[in-house]
């Protein structure tokens, strides 16, 4: 009997005296940890929790962030754009946009630019036949790359392979074309492109100069064309309205903050190296007569001088000088500009 | 030796010598999850020198005066492992509420890191290690200093991987080597280059 006492109470002691320190710091820790939750609780923006239930939740890192709770975050606090999430795509985009609601419209919309014009069979210079690894990567290092230009594109489109919208196709003579519907400036292309020809620019920008040659004007002209090259003469730079061009080592470059879309430098550049994707369809200024007060606000903003009237008279547009640039438009006091 | 020696001694062995990932082969999970980055692999090193360290600390008391005292040893895996992670856990809320910034830089590791079993590994090496007399046993300034010299170790091996893990990117692989296949061939051959150091006798 009391062998058998001395065996329950020793098995008593071996198995309690676990059981009661294990689950004592255990019961003090969960303590711990339930009163330090009410202590720190930091209040959480609940759009983050919104963005982040919207997002597919695949912590895949295309956004550039560790995993989609760090891009939601981003979203809401730094204003990092809302158009990253490759598998997401364009559902998940209007998800966000509209968790965001006005901030997402406000944000600039860009869209990737090949800023050179060469890369097809007919509009290319070669050095010699590539005949390796069909990749720009591989190509490139093979003598400088097999094009003449050893800023341009070697046209073996490593861009539209890095694409995963497919919004990079390749057109008849081999150029590529971008589809601005599908692009979703990930910036995906502008990595793969082992020139760095690629740019994201803002969707409302028409004009790109495509070119990234910063060889000496004769020296583009020799191994591009006299109509495809930069060879940074600064026409445009001068011509332009508001100073949104510089050109720096023989290459013009477009400042977008400043852009205002005129397309006044594609008209001026000699080797017809910027392109102007509305040349053609913009839309001239037209001044109402019943509403036109005659302020002169109009011709004081008018870029090229095609507006004029004296004060308190009627002003009327040259149609001829008119670039379509738009920018009297918003200042007319009396809303009387249209563009017809 | 003086103290500072052996603190020397210490450090050589636990970043080079035994170091935990290449040595020990602990760790393994982060150390080929998260380095595909250099400025990731810094924060998850950083998370791992800070837990590590404080799992140095926190469990030496733990196994002296609750396991030891009641000679329940057999239970340091289950006992560290809940200390570790509500410690982690709590830390994680303190940070999160008066450090933003430091929270930004380690938050997403710190939860990845609570049960790994580097961490784990640490405390549970501390409490049989010895000094470099092979007499003395660890105290806990000991612990504390091997807690932290550990997670440098892991800290060094893991740049030091996503810096060539970097660099391969930009190589042209075939197929079938590409991603995980050459992070664990590159993974071996830093093991090997390791082994280097343990003949060495400080």
């Amino acid at each position: 009997m009391s062998l058998i006492l001395l065996q329950s109470t020793s098995l008593a002691a071996t198995i309690g005296l676990p059981i009661i320190i294990i689950g004592a710091l255990g019961l003090l820790f969960g303590l711990i940890l339930a009163i330090a939750s009410k202590v720190f609780e930091v209040q959480i923006d609940p759009r983050v929790e919104e963005i982040i239930s919207a997002l597919p939740g695949a912590n895949c890192g295309a956004c550039g962030q560790a995993g989609c709770a760090g891009y939601a975050d981003q979203i809401v606090h730094e204003g990092e754009a809302i158009n990253k999430c490759a598998p997401g795509g364009a559902a998940t985009v209007a998800l966000i946009a509209k968790i965001m609601g006005a901030t997402a419209g406000a944000m600039q919309q860009k869209v990737a630019v090949i800023h050179c014009s060469s890369g097809g069979q007919d509009n290319t210079k070669w050095k010699y036949n590539y005949d390796g690894v069909s990749s720009c990567k591989a190509a490139v290092n093979v003598a400088g790359g097999p094009n003449s230009c050893s800023w341009g594109c070697m046209g073996l489109n490593d861009c539209q392979a890095a694409c995963t919208f497919d919004a990079i196709s390749i057109d008849a003579n081999g150029m590529r074309v971008i589809d601005y519907d599908k692009c979703t400036a990930c910036g995906a292309c502008v990595k793969a492109c082992p020139r760095g020809l690629i740019a994201l620019v803002p969707i409302n920008r028409n004009v790109y100069i495509k070119c990234s040659s910063k060889e000496k004007g004769p020296d583009a002209k020799a191994v591009c064309g006299s109509t495809h090259p930069c060879i940074g003469c600064g026409i445009c730079s001068r011509k332009c309205p508001v100073q949104a061009i510089t050109v720096t080592d023989s290459l013009a470059r477009i400042d977008y903050d400043k852009c205002i879309n005129c397309g006044l430098c594609a008209t001026v550049c000699p080797t017809k190296a910027i392109q102007d994707l509305l040349a053609g369809c913009r839309k001239k200024a037209e001044i109402d007569p019943e509403g036109c007060i005659g302020c002169t606000i109009c011709a004081k903003v008018c870029p090229v001088d095609a507006i004029s009237g004296e004060l308190k008279q009627l002003h009327t547009v040259d149609k001829d000088k008119c670039i379509g640039c738009e920018q009297c438009v918003p200042k007319c006091p009396k809303k009387a500009i249209e563009m017809v | 030796m003086g103290y500072i020696g052996e603190i020397f001694v210490m450090a050589m062995t636990a970043i080079f010598i035994q170091n935990f990932v290449l040595a020990r082969f602990l760790g393994l999970c982060p150390y080929l999850g998260v380095s595909k980055k250099l400025d990731s692999a810094m924060g998850m090193g950083m998370a791992v020198i800070f837990v590590m360290t404080l799992a140095s600390a926190i469990t030496f008391l733990i196994n002296k005066y609750l396991l030891m005292p009641n000679e329940l040893m057999y239970l340091q895996t289950i006992a560290f492992i809940l200390t570790i992670a509500s410690l982690v856990q709590f830390v994680e809320m303190v940070i999160q509420k008066n450090a933003p910034a430091l929270y930004k830089s380690l938050g997403v590791f710190l939860p990845l890191i609570t049960t790994n079993c580097a961490v784990l590994g640490v405390a549970i090496l501390n409490t049989g290690a010895l000094r470099s007399d092979g007499v003395t046993a660890y105290n806990f300034l000991d612990s504390v200093l091997n807690g932290f010299f550990s997670g440098v170790g892991f800290t060094v091996v893991l740049l030091a991987m996503a810096g060539l893990r970097m660099r391969m990117e930009m190589v042209e692989l075939p197929r079938s080597m590409k991603g995980m296949p050459i992070a664990l061939i590159l993974a071996g051959i830093m093991a090997l280059a390791f082994y280097g150091f343990m003949g060495f006798k400080i």
